[in-house]
């Protein structure tokens, strides 16, 4: 695990996932995972499909909790914090720490609706701030020229790939540190995997990003770092450059080199 | 990047104290309370008052045929009630099931996407028609024709409002019994159709056994519904306290009793009074365990799948 | 016995041929009856509406909807039990709705899977199958006895709210459970508490549901009669009442008396008749906007 020191050095964590452990009921899905994850970069996390990438990422805004039967134990230090800890509000961290799912997910209401829902439920009722945050947030996601002149149209009349830029733009309206993106494309179609991959990469200047995705291509095109599971199990984690050309591991190398998966 | 917009969240995420969802659970768990409360309170009202009743008439006055609560010498023998509420019931299943059965394996197994999804809505609409509706239907329409076929007819007798409620029944046995009969699994109608089986005989030796428990159920709920029903026997069947089987007679169901009294004048206090309840408490039970025995049966069945 | 199949004439094919013919003869003709059967139905709700229209005819109008009682027929008009209806509705309305949408999201989002739940789920669908006269004992025990309102529209509209109680809470269920999951993660992905997101997300998605049922109560409601009868409407009101502590009539208890006095005036007879349109006419209008709803709504997710 040297490359986390080196890492270290260059930039910030903002996560440092300490001994990770998390249950389904008596099934362990994630393996004692240690990691940090760097301020403003990407991270990447690969692997097969139920070797817990997506388990990990939910874990991370404590969202895996909605399914009842889940455990955990260890630390995940956010700025330092421990957000397993009884006093950590589980509403702010996810205030900071926004979401970006498989399957895009706006709610059945207008384009402008959908935007300022996070500043809404968050307290802030002027209008003339609200239509600012929507404007900002939707040019962020690279959606306003799209949207600009049906703002009060239905979400669901728009394409899928707009769809999850909508989806982006909303996390990005309460402005968080971190946008975690759960296989954002794995629903789409290319042209709109491409927009969304371009977007991402805008993105990262200004937020910290860890996305699952099962396209090592994404992985190596956008990324800066990489993580990969199996199994439960943290394989390997390192810079993604790296990991690509000369992967430490056998079982990484076989995975990347598509022997299975 | 407007850059407040994350100071003034994080700020009123401070401030904002998470009242309303400490509060509203307990509204809610008080609402759901309601309908528990509602149960406790049916049953506390019936029982109270029909202890008094039970108290005051002795056992074998109860179990009689002479019922005369207004009478200067009152009787309360609830025999008469309980013979109407079975005979205008079974008049009333003897019309409903056979149809309700064949309408729902005709919908279920014969009918085309397009003719069922015509005649489901016409079902409905009948099943929404308000009982009071068909009180009045009972009385000056089928009462009168009853009497032109049925010479000694009387013009309020069992048979008119039984069959009028077997009429009202009728969708409720349909759409449980379909609903039963669609949820058997196609594979098994497959089978018996690859070995040259009618529809007939598919729906028959395959369908109806498969989805007997489900039937069976809706046969029993359609009882309970009509040894509840009330407004088409005050109606049609009037109030003669009679103990007979004759079907062209006037007799009494045990809920027209209740109507007749509550509309009537008995005083508060008095024994007829609380024998209101006692035939509530009565009725009240009889409907439960019919409904508890329709949920037990359809559990059952859905088990198999 | 299986050897003696092979040399039994019975199967040879003509034999074979005209046994399926029967068979199939069998299966037309029983087709032919189960569709007489379920068209059964179609011609009783035909000749009921005919006759009840038929009968009606020259005696409703807007003299009849305006007038108030009147024990002589050509003066009698249902104004009085229009607005009676009417005041019930706006009781029965608001308690059925905030109680049975409250109860729905109480079991569907709050409660957890244990003995509490179920006692309550199999209180509800227990309640549903109670008999609506006993509803009208517990009517007039409690609200018209023990809390004192006598057969105001107050007591009979909270009796009438206990009754159709569990087709809201039913309805209710269903459009909540209805709401897909994906919705409520993104909403909880945001930040939002529970309760924001329940009144935010779960509850404008179920809305249509909600509504389509709470008005499928309200139909079940009006024309409900047993247990305002029992409750003691009186017989012949010709105050129109003004507010909800008034004695009142509505319009299936009118239907009830004037087709009990048929035996004292025939025309009575068309009295209830003309009633029961100007009330299946309210049924028909509510069922009509509960299908619009739905169908306007549907799911676009």
């Amino acid at each position: 695990m040297k490359t986390i020191n080196e890492l270290k050095d260059e930039k910030k964590a903002i996560f440092s996932i300490k001994n990770l452990n998390l249950w389904y009921g008596n099934d362990q899905a994630l393996k004692n995972i240690n990691i940090d994850i760097m301020e403003k970069e990407v991270t990447a996390i690969i692997g097969p499909s139920g070797c817990g990438k997506s388990t990990f990422i939910k874990t991370l805004n404590r969202m895996v909790e909605m399914i009842p039967i889940v455990k955990t134990s260890g630390e995940i230090l956010y700025h330092g914090k421990n957000i397993f800890d009884k006093g950590f509000g589980v509403e702010e961290l996810r205030t900071t720490v926004g979401m970006v799912f498989q399957k895009p997910n706006p709610f059945p209401k207008s384009i402008y609706e959908n935007v300022v829902y996070g500043p809404k439920i968050h307290g802030i009722k002027d209008k003339r701030k609200l239509m600012e945050i929507a404007e900002e947030s939707l040019k962020s996601a690279a959606l306003w020229d799209e949207v600009k002149d049906r703002l009060n149209d239905n979400a669901y009349g728009l394409s899928g790939g707009q769809q999850q830029r909508l989806c982006i733009a909303r996390c990005l309206a309460i402005q968080p540190d971190v946008l975690l993106m759960d296989e954002p494309t794995s629903a789409l179609d290319p042209i709109a995997t491409h927009r969304v991959e371009g977007l991402i990469e805008e993105l990262k200047n200004h937020y910290t990003i860890v996305i699952v995705t099962h396209s090592m291509h994404q992985a190596a095109r956008i990324s800066d770092n990489t993580a990969f599971f199996l199994s439960g199990d943290l394989i390997e984690f390192g810079k993604t450059q790296a990991i690509f050309s000369k992967p430490r591991d056998k079982r990484t190398e076989d995975y990347i080199t598509g022997r299975f998966g | 990047m407007n850059n407040n917009v994350r100071e003034i969240i994080l700020k009123n995420n401070k401030k904002q104290k998470k009242s309303l969802d400490n509060v509203m659970p307990v509204i809610f768990f008080t609402a759901a309370l309601i309908s528990i409360i509602t149960t406790i309170g049916i049953v506390l009202t019936l029982v109270f008052d029909a202890l008094k009743f039970f108290r005051a008439v002795p056992f074998a006055d109860i179990f009689s045929t002479q019922l005369a609560p207004l009478a200067a010498n009152p009787r309360f023998g609830i025999l008469p009630l309980i013979n109407g509420t079975i005979l205008t019931s079974l008049i009333a299943m003897m019309v409903a099931i056979p149809v309700g059965l064949t309408s729902a394996i005709y919908l279920s197994e014969f009918a085309t996407e397009k003719i069922r999804k015509r005649l489901k809505p016409i079902m409905e609409l009948l099943a929404g028609i308000p009982t009071i509706v068909y009180g009045f239907f009972a009385y000056s329409f089928v009462t009168p024709l009853l009497m032109a076929v049925i010479p000694g007819l009387e013009a309020k007798n069992a048979l008119s409002p039984g069959i009028v409620m077997g009429i009202m029944i009728i969708p409720l046995v349909t759409s449980l019994s379909e609903d039963a009969m669609n949820s058997v699994p196609n594979a098994l109608r497959e089978g018996a159709y690859a070995l040259g089986s009618t529809r007939l005989e598919v729906a028959v030796k395959v369908v109806i056994p498969a989805a007997i428990s489900g039937i069976i159920a809706s046969f029993v709920l359609a009882i309970s519904r009509a040894i509840g029903e009330t407004m088409i026997v005050t109606i049609a069947s009037g109030s003669s306290k009679n103990f007979t089987f004759d079907i062209t007679k006037s007799i009494q169901t045990m809920t027209a009793y209740i109507v007749e009294f509550t509309s009537g004048d008995a005083g508060s206090g008095t024994v007829g009074y609380y024998s209101l309840y006692a035939v509530g408490l009565i009725l009240f039970v009889f409907t439960l365990l019919m409904n508890l025995l329709a949920q037990y049966i359809s559990r059952k069945y859905r088990e198999e799948y | 016995m299986e050897c003696k199949i092979t040399k039994n004439n019975e199967l040879n094919v003509e034999n074979l041929k005209k046994k399926i013919k029967k068979r199939i003869m069998i299966d037309k003709s029983a087709k032919l009856v189960f569709l007489l059967s379920a068209l059964f139905a179609l011609l009783v709700l035909g000749i009921l509406i005919y006759r009840i229209f038929t009968q009606s005819i020259g005696w409703l109008d807007i003299q009849f909807l305006t007038s108030k009682l009147s024990i002589f027929p050509e003066k009698a008009g249902i104004f009085g039990a229009i607005v009676g209806s009417f005041l019930l509705m706006v009781i029965v309305a608001p308690v059925t709705i905030i109680l049975g949408v409250s109860t729905a999201i109480y079991l569907e989002e709050y409660s957890s899977k244990g003995r509490l739940q179920t006692l309550i789920k199999t209180n509800i669908s227990n309640l549903a199958g109670v008999p609506s006269v006993i509803f009208g004992l517990l009517g007039l025990t409690v609200f018209g006895r023990l809390l004192n309102l006598g057969s105001s529209i107050l007591a009979g509209g909270l009796t009438m709210s206990l009754l159709v109680l569990p087709i809201v809470v039913v309805a209710s269920q269903e459009a909540i459970r209805a709401v897909p999951g994906f919705l409520r993660d993104a909403s909880y992905a945001m930040g939002a508490s529970k309760w924001t997101t329940i009144s935010r997300v779960v509850l404008p998605v179920a809305l249509p549901g909600i509504l389509t049922g709470s008005i499928l109560a309200l139909s079940r409601a009006i024309g409900e009669t047993a247990p305002l009868v029992v409750l003691g409407i009186p017989t012949l009101i010709l105050k129109i009442p003004q507010n909800i502590m008034d004695d009142f009539t509505a319009l299936p208890i009118q239907i009830y008396y004037w087709t009990l006095d048929t035996v004292l005036t025939a025309e009575y007879a068309n009295l209830a008749a003309a009633t029961i349109v100007v009330l299946l006419l309210m049924l028909f209008t509510l069922n009509s906007i509960a299908i619009i709803i739905r169908n306007k709504f549907q799911r676009r997710y």
